[in-house]
């Protein structure tokens, strides 16, 4: 099947989306904040049927408005109970928006499925660079930032008192979240970043109290997912992110089932 | 006598609008052991910020051992009162504590050899050892306690900030976490500012006690300032104070001015889940 430039292609995205969801993924888990996560792709969503619709390339303007939701979720603060709320608020009202750009933008229909569900079997090797070079960025901006991120994630009281600023911190994450968000939509999709941002981390988490072994094994579970995924489309012709999900979702429960039996 | 660990001079502290303490000044030397006590919202919480030069003062100064209080001091090991500390985490013990040093620099959370040994001896010194290999989510608040215990200890400070570490412990770990942080502040030759709600588990434990009430302020030994006059004036109500069998009750109109007090949850930080 590496025969075709299309599968390179999408082994190559897929690998790199893979990488950096996992990662920033972790600390999402971690900070229990997946539910802003999934609202930053259906913001970025709203972004890319916006570009495309004054003529602009949807990766553009995914980045632009996931980057400004994130922000902005960032800035909002601590009060989680709040949150909740704006962000569900903010998520419908971006899936709107980009139905209505969609409705104006009419000559591609195939684009609305691709954007929502992830076409990875699509993507260009131009693409292919496009994402290895925003992936180092989105680590590299991760790397910089993760040891007082970890802490005040976990501490954020203390880290306060020792001049760590809580919301600084996660104003860059999330920002730094977006630009995963953005990324990983580009397999998986708008509606199933979840797949790779949450079910591989989640997992992880799930199976090891330490950070740099979590970090590790959900790094190797959403490579697993996404690569195998693609193997499973090719014999199956089946689509790409159903089976990325699925076995996302399978790595998660044999998690949870591993959890329950060990003593 | 050496430089004190903390210097007040005519002191304002304003919290929302409201001032918290209102002309306060006080010296506490180097190797006391202070209890902080009040009513909720007598502004023990808020000293402590301040202390931490989170909270600037409005009027007045705050030094804390030899300079003006700043934030991220890194001679000051402080045990914040809410521990929001997100129930789902999974990390270990040991994490929790490693995250707290050097936390705030740039990079990636990497500890080298001497960050693990470092990480070690304070999890010892808080007999925390056998917790660092279990998940925080599974814990006590009592283990939780003594872990963040362990990590006020890191960087080996020379004040000690303690806001509330009794709640929710059982009067049994209540007495071992005094004790352990008593014999701390021995061996170590640290200053310990501890706040709590009630007097009596304190007081074989402390050389001085701070009241606080009304805006003001009462530092001295139990014998001075646990008296009806004093705390009358700090209360703002006509106190009793009664010492039986080694302990001593502090009464209002017969009614436990401690119990009554508890109801005015004013201070803003105050809403701690806390864990039983």
């Amino acid at each position: 099947m590496f025969a075709y430039e299309f599968m390179r292609n999408a082994y190559a995205a897929a690998g790199i989306v893979a990488v950096v969801a996992a990662m920033v993924g972790y600390f999402l888990v971690l900070r229990g904040q997946t539910f802003a996560g999934h609202a930053l792709s259906h913001v970025g969503f709203s972004g890319a049927t916006g570009a495309a619709l004054i003529g602009l390339a949807p990766l553009q303007g995914m980045l632009a408005a996931a980057l400004a939701g994130g922000v902005c979720i960032g800035l909002l603060g601590e009060k989680l109970a709040q949150r909740d709320v704006a962000i569900g608020i903010a998520l419908s009202f971006s899936l709107g928006l980009g139905l209505l750009f969609l409705h104006f933008y009419t000559s591609h229909a195939t684009q609305a499925t691709a954007l929502l569900f992830g076409n990875v079997l699509a993507v260009s090797a131009h693409t292919v660079r496009v994402l290895l070079g925003l992936g180092l960025a989105c680590l590299a901006g991760l790397a910089l930032i993760s040891r007082p991120l970890l802490f005040a994630s976990l501490q954020p009281e203390l880290a306060q008192a020792k001049g760590v600023s809580p919301r600084l911190y996660a104003s860059l994450f999330m920002a730094v979240a977006a630009l995963a968000t953005a990324l990983s939509a580009q397999v998986v999709g708008v509606l199933l970043v979840f797949s790779l941002m949450v079910g591989p981390p989640a997992a992880a988490q799930r199976l090891t109290h330490r950070v740099g072994t979590g970090l590790a094994l959900s790094v190797a579970l959403a490579l697993g997912s996404a690569w195998l995924g693609i193997a499973l489309a090719y014999w199956t012709d089946w689509p790409c992110s159903f089976w990325i999900t699925t076995l996302s979702c399978i790595a998660y429960l044999a998690a949870m089932m591993r959890r329950r039996s060990a003593p | 006598m050496s430089t004190p660990a903390i210097e007040l001079e005519h002191l304002r502290l304003v919290l929302g609008g409201r001032a918290v303490l209102d002309d306060v000044s006080l010296a506490i030397g180097a190797r006391e052991f202070v209890g902080v006590l009040g009513a909720n919202g007598a502004g023990k919480t808020t000293l402590m910020r301040a202390l931490l030069g989170l909270i600037p003062p409005a009027g007045g100064s705050v030094r804390v051992l030899g300079g003006p209080a700043q934030r991220g001091n890194p001679a000051i090991g402080y045990l914040p009162q809410t521990r929001s500390a997100l129930p789902g985490v999974r990390l270990s013990g040991w994490h929790m504590v490693a995250c707290a040093l050097d936390g705030h620099r740039l990079g990636l959370a990497l500890h080298g050899r001497q960050a693990r040994i470092e990480i070690d001896r304070v999890l010892d010194l808080a007999g925390a050892s056998e917790l660092a290999g279990r998940p925080i989510s599974e814990l006590s608040g009592g283990e939780r306690q003594r872990l963040l215990l362990a990590q006020a200890l890191l960087g080996q400070p020379r004040l000690l900030l303690l806001d509330e570490p009794l709640i929710s412990l059982d009067p049994r770990r209540q007495q071992d976490l005094i004790r352990q942080v008593k014999t701390l502040q021995t061996e170590l030759g640290i200053t310990v500012l501890f706040s709590a709600h009630e007097l009596n588990p304190l007081l074989g434990a402390l050389d001085r006690v701070l009241y606080l009430g009304q805006r003001h302020a009462a530092l001295g030994t139990v014998q001075e300032v646990i008296t009806g006059p004093v705390l009358s004036g700090l209360y703002g109500t006509p106190i009793e104070v009664v010492r039986a069998a080694g302990r001593i009750f502090i009464t209002a109109d017969g009614m436990d001015a401690d119990g009554g007090a508890h109801q005015h949850d004013e201070e803003q930080q105050d809403h701690a889940h806390h864990h039983h």
